[in-house]
């Protein structure tokens, strides 16, 4: 093949994909001038291009489908959808000819003469009579002479309102690519940049070895070139990664035409929303994911979408959704495939689990709806009632799970019935380079992800901050903040170091902070991650591994699965797999296992707090505890501190030298709670039992089997005299309620999930607006909305504005919490949306404005 | 390579001579703790030396660790560990590089020996008193003189529990 007619090729198909689009476009916008003349603009090259190289049968299409486009264009015919539904059949045979050209270097025998017919036939505008009965055409020519207004109205999925508005909007983005200026590239072949990103990987793990060399060599005169190698090795890197990178939305350039045409061919309508196409990643990757996708959106648009007239029956638009999103996360990309059908049908899958015999009805009842819904992931499980001819091709989910495996992804489904399915896709973003610390622990080296990492502490020495125990637990006082240790030589059961772990690692995941314990950090260091053998891909623990300078072999950890292993992801969206469905990143429930302080104070009984809510734990002695004005005081990091005796009373006769303290902290203000002895920290669910029987408890927990009482923080703090919280009311009558809580203070949250949790709602805690958004958008359900007015990104405000505009949200009572309860700032948030407002925080009145806005809703 | 004496006497059976290639497994020897054992040479794309192997925490008892293999990782399976037999005394480990769908195993043996081809139609089936560990992952046997040689299934000595 000559290179013309290759170049030709490549153009012609990049030319059709953006056709498709446009075509789509055009269908939903007939008025739209831009989009019209780039489509003629395509079609026209095409056509041009097949004359000059001697193609002839495409030329014929080419030129008949752009006769009808000129019409459309000079606006002598209206644009219809049958009209549309020909030209794309004429892109198809396009389409057919070029794959035939590809494959053998000239056109392929056939006859297009029918196709042409009906093309000079609509561009002719008479009615194409005899061709009417060709399928392809449903109802397209058969009333061309119709003004513009009423062909919309009779074509049966004919573009409504909205996007017709939008239509000046799209102008500014087709206008470009209408433009005649070039843009500035060039096309390299893939293997090219394949080849690159090769050598540049292995030029990156020859620097390193150099680099390590260099070090053990003192100085040298290398040191200088040497260290400008490196350099310029990171910026090569850097470059050719990019190089690689496109946006993902290149992997969706079909959808629009292929989501139109499942709209016709199954009799429904489809909108396709897609955001965050321009999220990037590896090309690799890309690539490997494509096939998955398309079969996805397939199979929302075949299985998930109801039918308009079901769908108008269950009160929903009679359009479907299928949202496709895509964003950064970590060093992971996240894509959403949702739609807002029917959601899958658990009865169906229970039926079909026990006729294949994969479980039986009493392991069908433990399982959890999310548990169930992962049956589909089974090879040969497919749930439609019927094979369409869309999906039930054999490509299963199992399929797109196990592609999905295998570049070291995973895919998780959310469901609800009558509210739609969402799979989530989650890959890593490159199976290339990332920056690592290298750490060793009980022996043996790992590499941490320096993405996660926050900072590196040694413990001891003066100063230095302290490693503490609880029991057994190791804790970490970090500046104002009490971190949960994880120490991985006994994670990974090796055999601990001679001497004691004292560096940490600190890692966050999601909005969890934990510090991980080692016996030595070597360095950081560029590493190529691998994925892990088969085998071995059940150990969470590792995200892959990799060959370091010296050519040993070393493993990555993966922080999510390491804070997962040692339960501290109580926050983390994908951290308890095996619980409840639909639970996005940093969700924090009152049902969710919470890590629980267990101290004495006054009687026998345990008494618990939440571990979160503790600042620090300090042991004060016991002279420096003074009275002032009858009440205890310590003076603490240059401050009064306010101490309140959990037993009621102090008596500096009985307690003991140095007296254990809990301090609650939040800004600059600090109090302390007086304590008999600390005893452990163990991780419960809250299940609070007897709410509020006694002042200065939210009522009592079962801990390790014994009955503890949970501390009602709020009232203790009132108790040290500062001004933190209104005055106490009546407690309101529990109700199993589900309430979203917006707040992005750790420290609040802590003290309003519990404190809701124990009034009987079940509380889901997120840090910022979007995050509620999602929620929103992920279909989740609840019966009130608690939002904080400051939050970081979209303020509470605006959150509220944006929720009552439109959505299944609309409705629902918010109910607004600050530390600012003037008159102004109460008027402020009526005015956007809420409906009630809430001084941060009395319990009480919360809970009473819950309880009334609730049962108004009842009411109405 | 030669024919060896077997295979020159089972020739008269054999209708054709290209089909020999079809009745002859050509096999590569190792030894793992005295018992003789074989995988077909088709299976192994590499033998290597001792080599540093870096140990895999939680892994099954089987994997033995990872070593690097001309920039390429490798998990290593100790065919010990595999068969539960006791560990190897002293002396180093040679690997046997085998690929499973598209994934690279080193196979741990004692010493690996040579290269014999072994007509398929010697091949007995296990004897009864074969261990059970052994006969999970046996093709079969050979009889090789005095010695009997253990055709190891590389499939099955893969299928380790994850």
């Amino acid at each position: 093949m000559d290179d013309l007619l290759a170049d030709f090729l490549t153009e012609t198909s990049e030319g059709l994909v953006a056709l498709d689009a446009a075509l789509v476009r055009l269908e939903r916008m007939p008025g739209d001038a831009a989009t019209l003349s780039e489509v003629f603009r395509i079609v026209h090259t095409i056509k041009g291009t097949c004359g000059f190289l001697g193609l002839p049968r495409l030329e014929r299409v080419a030129h008949a489908a752009e006769s009808v486009l000129g019409r459309y264009r000079d606006g002598t015919q209206p644009v219809t959808q049958g009209g549309i539904t020909l030209i794309l059949a004429a892109l198809d045979a396009i389409r057919a000819i070029v794959a035939g050209l590809e494959a053998t270097g000239s056109e392929p025998a056939g006859d297009d003469a029918p196709l042409i017919a009906r093309l000079d036939a609509a561009a002719e505008g008479t009615s194409a009579g005899s061709e009417e009965a060709a399928p392809p055409a449903p109802a397209a020519t058969a009333e061309p002479e119709i003004g513009l207004p009423e062909a919309t109205a009779t074509v049966p999925d004919g573009p409504d309102p909205a996007p017709q508005e939008a239509a000046p909007d799209a102008t500014p983005d087709a206008a470009p690519t209408g433009g005649a200026a070039p843009p500035q590239t060039i096309r390299v072949s893939v293997d090219v940049l394949e080849d690159l990103m090769m050598l540049v990987s292995e030029l990156v793990l020859t620097r390193n070895q150099l680099l390590q060399l260099a070090r053990t060599q003192g100085d040298s005169a290398f040191a200088v070139p040497l260290q400008r190698l490196s350099h310029i090795t990171t910026e090569l890197q850097e470059g050719v990664m990019k190089t690689r990178m496109q946006p993902i939305g290149n992997a969706w350039a079909k959808l629009p035409r292929l989501v139109r045409d499942l709209g016709v061919e199954l009799g429904k309508k489809i909108t396709l929303e897609m955001r965050g196409a321009e999220t990037e990643l590896d090309r690799q990757v890309l690539e490997l994911i494509k096939d998955p996708l398309t079969h996805m959106v397939r199979n929302s648009a075949d299985h998930g979408l109801e039918r308009p007239s079901e769908r108008l029956a269950a009160g929903k638009p009679e359009a479907g959704r299928v949202l496709l999103n895509a964003r950064h996360e970590g060093g992971h990309i996240v894509i959403e495939i949702g739609d807002d059908g029917r959601g899958l049908d658990a009865e169906r899958i229970r039926q079909k689990v026990i006729a294949q015999g994969l479980a039986t009805e009493a392991e069908l009842a433990a399982m959890t709806e999310r548990e169930l819904h992962r049956f589909i992931f089974r090879p040969g499980f497919s749930t439609a009632a019927t094979v369409t001819a869309v999906s039930g091709r054999g490509v299963g989910m199992d399929v797109v799970k196990t592609n999905m495996e295998r570049i070291g992804g995973t895919i998780d489904i959310r469901s609800r019935a009558g509210q739609g399915t969402c799979f989530v896709i989650k890959i890593p973003l490159t199976l290339a380079i990332v920056s690592a610390l290298i750490v060793e622990a009980g022996g043996e080296r790992f590499a941490i992800p320096q993405t996660g990492v926050l900072e590196l502490v040694r413990l001891g020495g003066d100063g230095m901050p302290q490693l503490e125990r609880i029991k057994d637990a190791p804790i970490l006082r970090l500046r104002d903040r009490l971190l949960p240790l994880v120490n991985l030589a006994a994670l990974l059961r090796l055999e601990p170091a001679a001497t004691e772990s004292r560096l940490v690692v600190v890692t966050q995941v999601g909005s969890h902070v934990f510090g991980i314990l080692v016996d030595r950090v070597y360095d950081t260091e560029e590493i190529v991650v691998k994925p892990v053998a088969p085998i071995l891909r059940n150990i969470t623990m590792f995200g892959g591994n990799t060959i370091l300078g010296d050519g040993s072999v070393i493993m990555i950890l993966d922080p999510n699965g390491i804070a997962r292993a040692s339960d501290l992801g109580a926050e983390g969206g994908e951290a308890e797999p095996e619980r409840e469905a639909a639970r996005p990143a940093n969700l924090l429930r009152s049902d969710a296992a919470t890590a629980l302080l267990l101290f004495r104070a006054g009687d026998a009984a345990p008494k618990a707090v939440p571990l979160g809510l503790v600042a620090r734990l300090e042991q004060v002695e016991r002279e420096r505890i003074e009275f002032v004005g009858g009440r205890p005081l310590v003076q603490y990091r240059g401050r009064l501190m306010p101490l309140v005796p959990l037993s009621g009373q102090w008596d500096a006769e009985t307690a003991p030298s140095r007296q254990p303290v809990l301090v609650f902290s939040d800004g600059d203000r600090a109090m302390g709670l007086l304590v008999d002895e600390i005893l452990d920290v163990i991780e419960e669910r809250l299940a609070v039992d007897g709410a509020g029987e006694r002042p200065g408890y939210l009522g009592s927990v079962v801990v390790a089997g014994r009955v503890t009482e949970l501390l009602d923080t709020a009232w203790w703090l009132r108790q040290a005299g500062e001004d933190w919280f209104a005055p106490a009311a009546a407690r309101a009558a529990g109700e199993t309620r589900r309430v979203l809580l917006v707040e992005d203070s750790a420290f609040f949250r802590n003290l309003v999930v519990p404190a809701l949790g124990a009034a009987g709602y079940v509380v889901t805690a997120v840090n910022d607006a979007e995050e509620a958004l999602r929620l929103q958008e992920a279909g989740a359900g609840f019966d009130a909305i608690l939002s904080d007015i400051v939050l970081p990104g979209m303020d509470g405000l605006a959150l509220a504005r944006h929720l009552r505009q439109e959505g299944p949200w609309m409705h629902l009572p918010l109910i607004a919490l600050s530390g600012r309860a003037g008159p102004g700032d109460v008027e402020a948030g009526r005015e956007a949306g809420f409906t009630d407002y809430v001084a941060k925080f009395d319990r009480e009145a919360l809970l009473e404005s819950l309880r009334q806005c609730l049962e108004v809703q009842v009411v109405a | 390579m030669q024919p060896s004496m077997t295979t020159a006497t089972r020739a008269s059976l054999v209708p054709t001579r290209g089909a020999a290639e079809d009745t002859t497994e050509v096999t590569l020897t190792l030894t793992v703790a005295g018992q003789l054992c074989g995988v077909p040479v088709s299976a192994v794309r590499d033998v290597l030396a001792a080599q540093s192997i870096t140990r895999i925490p939680l892994a099954p008892l089987e994997v033995a660790g990872g070593l690097n293999l001309r920039g390429r990782i490798v998990t290593a399976i100790d065919l010990r560990r595999r068969l539960g037999l006791p560990a190897r005394e002293g002396g180093v480990a040679m690997s046997v590089v085998v690929e499973r769908e598209g994934e690279a195993y080193s196979l741990l043996a004692d010493q690996v020996g040579e290269v014999l081809p072994l007509p398929r139609g010697d091949r007995a089936p296990n004897p009864p008193t074969l261990d059970p560990a052994w006969r999970e992952v046996s093709l079969g046997v050979h009889r090789l003189g005095e010695r009997l040689l253990i055709m190891l299934d590389v499939e099955q000595l893969l299928a380790i529990a994850a």
